[in-house]
């Protein structure tokens, strides 16, 4: 722990707040997860530790390495552009597989979940056939 | 007073960080649907990331910033690998 005598004060106080302030959104976030109800909620409460977390710890390790070795140190800007960029694909990727098994009748769930859309007509049917029995005729049809 | 402004925050994060960790874990062991665990676990990947960076500064080594990464990077195929299973029942089409 003699590394930490070295810093100065100004440094010591903003990276403490920002490791603490990452460290309770993180703590919020799992107890989001544990504490709400329903798939689709606890869905976004992770998503504090994931962005705001990540993004104040990253910014305190930056400082106190840099301040250390006397350059900058850059390379956990890795981890926030990785973390940036995939976190939003794993979470669409997981809610869209959640509700593609809500909508499955075999699994049996409780959660309510909006129907699919209808399919679109065959493409082989003309145009005027699908007029007859248009389901929303307060849209403006087309010539 | 610098160190022992830094000991306190440090430790706060290290405490906080294990129990969101623990409260994750309790999420994907008794989440009610599958789902709920491949979340836990996502989470779980995420804070150990943190906590792994949070005992980095501590130590002042940057070898776990690496260990850090390996954990981001196996957290993220991991659980798009879950995701895929879970919607289509298979993993490589």
């Amino acid at each position: 722990m003699m590394h930490l005598e070295q810093l100065p004060t100004w440094a010591a106080i903003i990276i403490a707040v920002f490791v603490i302030v990452g460290s309770s959104l993180a703590l919020l976030g799992a107890m989001g997860l544990v504490r709400l109800k329903s798939f689709y909620q606890r869905l976004h409460a992770p998503t504090l530790g994931y962005s705001y977390g990540t993004l104040l710890i990253i910014l305190a390790s930056m400082l106190m390495f840099s301040l250390l070795e006397g350059r900058a140190v850059v390379h956990e800007l890795m981890i926030g552009i990785f973390i940036m960029v995939t976190t939003p694909i794993t979470l669409l990727m997981l809610g869209r597989a959640a509700l593609r098994r809500d909508r499955d009748r075999k699994l049996g769930h409780d959660e309510d979940v909006p129907p699919r859309n209808r399919p679109e007509p065959p493409a082989g049917t003309e145009a005027g056939d699908t007029q007859a029995s248009d389901p929303e005729p307060d849209l403006p049809r087309r010539p | 007073m610098t160190a022992d402004i830094l000991r306190f925050a440090l430790g706060y994060a290290q405490i906080a960080l294990i129990l969101a960790l623990a409260l994750a874990c309790w999420r994907m062991l008794q989440g009610p649907r599958a789902q709920d665990r491949v979340l836990g676990l996502d989470t779980m990947y995420s804070i150990a990331m943190l906590l792994f960076l949070v005992i980095g500064m501590g130590n002042g080594n940057v070898f776990f910033f690496e260990g850090a990464l390996v954990i981001a990077v196996l957290g993220f195929v991991t659980t798009v690998c879950a995701a895929k299973f879970l919607m289509r029942g298979e993993v490589i089409e």
